[in-house]
């Protein structure tokens, strides 16, 4: 261990190996709950343990031998308690399995499933998108309740609270640890994807706190993307929903000013981009199209994002693929944002005169109310059209309606652009 | 966090000699784990340095040198860039690395510089850049 400490050690591993031997336990046991106990108590003895014997040769697998023991102790003190018959039944498959050598090393398909089995049940729909999401980062990404709390600023005890009322609510709505069956997997998966999703989004543009963006929580959301896309290779979502967050992520040196501000992706400095996560995300994207299964909203944005990639500078963009995808996305998922974005790729690519059309329709949308991007969109390609009496009207609305300061002062600079001659 | 996996060149390795089918074999694996664990980002193995080139850059000049170079264990034989939370586990994950005949060799792990360790290099015309406006939305990104 050359002076490092073995508790590191015992994380590392644990962060490494915790979903599968959950999930993996979660098979005998059939209950998340009781899994994720007894995982948590083969951690407790490791960390009891290693310090004085040394890390072993294959922890995963003395991790899953400790925690089945643990499981069997279980099950007998309860068969002295007079348990149900049921239970029994599980106890002697927990007993004869117990004995399998290297169970974590073995078998690679009853891994998959395993783990898949567990995806789909932290990712269930019965629980509340917060929910799935704390209870995917626990039980997936192996992170602690409180560095689940810390990434989402909110206190241990409220985050453990939360982690609780979710098993609750698996258990109390007899949520099996399952695969669901094919006809429902589009719509389970969906779920899943949500999770990833959110999860990277919250490490993207922070919703709160002082950072704009939370580097780990892109970094566990590409990671479970990517496994999620070696367990089901064949659905085009999964690889859809990988491929932007790479592109995103490649971007994130660029994206960022010294004073902590958004750099906006037209004037990023694309030599700081992460060449090898674009390609990375291109190649994701390929792989989505590869599988000929329907193309969802992840992959169409996807390609949004991959048409920015691919240009070496802000002018080489192909503007008009991009209303293309748009107009596809806003079939598939019709939202007055989507509606917004397709008319600035308009305007890009067809002129002002063609976004400006769409953006008035958007009016009248209450859900765009309170948006200061609408006036600060419509501002714009007024100002382009040379209307700049309106323009200004438009820029000093989107003013009054941005929470943020230096957004906010840089909506009046142009407001007062388009007052003064040129 | 992101981790530069450098896998030092041995003389074997040096000497252009492929690795055992064995070997192969337990690279594949261990390098299908990595990507199932969603931990690698890419990895290549590189020709000896007798097909590769150095160039010694002094004041002006520009000195092309042709391999192979004296200083084996100094040498790179392949390298992986991996995505990890901690230099922990990217040490868990090196311990993990096949090594069948149980041959002596080196593997070093340096962490990559992430955005968060920038800040103070950017260019002058990026900070006045940023100061100006930008209105429109960020289309599609």
């Amino acid at each position: 261990m050359a002076g490092r400490d073995v508790t590191r050690t015992v994380e590392a591993v644990w962060r490494i190996e915790s979903a599968r031997l959950i999930a993996g336990i979660g098979r005998l046991v059939r209950d998340v709950a009781l899994a994720e106990d007894l995982a948590q108590e083969a951690l407790v003895a490791a960390l009891e343990q290693w310090p004085e014997s040394g890390v072993p040769d294959n922890p995963g697998a003395w991790l899953m031998a400790t925690a089945k023991h643990r499981g069997v102790d279980r099950l007998r003190r309860a068969e002295v308690n007079q348990r149900k018959t049921e239970e029994l039944g599980r106890d002697a498959e927990l007993r004869s399995s117990a004995d399998e050598e290297d169970l974590a090393v073995a078998a690679d398909d009853p891994f998959d499933d395993d783990l898949l089995r567990l995806v789909f049940t932290a990712c269930h729909p019965v629980l509340s998108p917060d929910a799935r999401v704390a209870l995917t980062l626990r039980l997936l990404c192996g992170l602690t309740t409180r560095e689940i709390a810390r990434a989402y600023l909110m206190s241990e005890s409220a985050m453990a609270q939360r982690i609780v009322r979710a098993k609750r609510t698996l258990s109390a709505a007899h949520v099996p640890l399952a695969v669901p069956s094919p006809d429902e997997l589009r719509e389970r998966l969906a779920s899943v994807l949500e999770v990833v999703y959110l999860i990277f989004n919250e490490g993207y543009s922070a919703s709160a706190g002082e950072r704009l963006i939370r580097p780990e929580l892109m970094e566990e959301a590409g990671r479970l993307g990517r496994i999620l896309a070696e367990l089901l290779p064949r659905e085009a979502e999964v690889h859809g929903l990988v491929a932007p967050m790479e592109l995103q992520a490649s971007r994130t040196r660029a994206r960022i000013s010294p004073a902590g501000d958004q750099v906006l992706l037209l004037e990023q400095d694309r030599s700081r981009w992460d060449w090898v996560l674009v390609g990375r995300g291109l190649a994701e994207l390929e792989r989505a199209y590869a599988t000929r299964g329907p193309i969802g909203p992840y992959t169409l944005q996807a390609g949004i994002a991959a048409c920015h990639a691919r240009a070496r500078t802000a002018g080489d963009t192909d503007w008009e693929r991009i209303v293309a995808l748009y107009d596809g996305l806003a079939q598939l998922m019709p939202s007055p944002v989507v509606e917004l974005n397709r008319a600035v790729a308009v305007g890009m690519a067809f002129g002002p005169e063609a976004a400006l059309e769409i953006v008035d329709r958007l009016q009248a949308e209450p859900a765009l109310d309170n948006y200061h991007q609408l006036p600060s969109v419509r501002g714009d390609l007024l100002d382009k059209l040379g209307r700049l009496d309106e323009a200004r009207a438009e820029f000093e609305r989107a003013a009054r309606r941005t929470v943020n300061s230096r957004q906010r002062a840089a909506l009046l600079e142009r407001a007062t652009a388009c007052a003064s001659p040129r | 966090m992101r981790v530069m996996v450098l896998i030092k060149a041995t003389e074997q390795s040096e000497a252009g000699e492929m690795p055992s089918q064995e070997l192969l074999e337990e690279m594949t694996a261990f390098n299908e784990e990595l990507v199932r664990a969603g931990v690698m980002l890419a990895g290549e193995g590189l020709h000896p340095s007798s097909e590769g080139v150095r160039v010694e850059f002094s004041g002006r000049e520009r000195r092309v040198i042709d391999g192979p170079f004296a200083e084996t264990k100094e040498l790179l034989a392949g390298y992986w860039l991996w995505q990890v939370r901690s230099m922990e586990e990217a040490i868990e994950w090196v311990r993990r690395i096949p090594n069948p005949t149980g041959e002596y060799g080196v593997v070093e792990v340096r962490p990559v510089f992430e955005a968060d360790d920038f800040g103070e290099e950017f260019t002058p015309e990026l900070r006045e850049r940023e100061e100006r406006l930008r209105a429109h939305t960020e289309a599609g990104a």
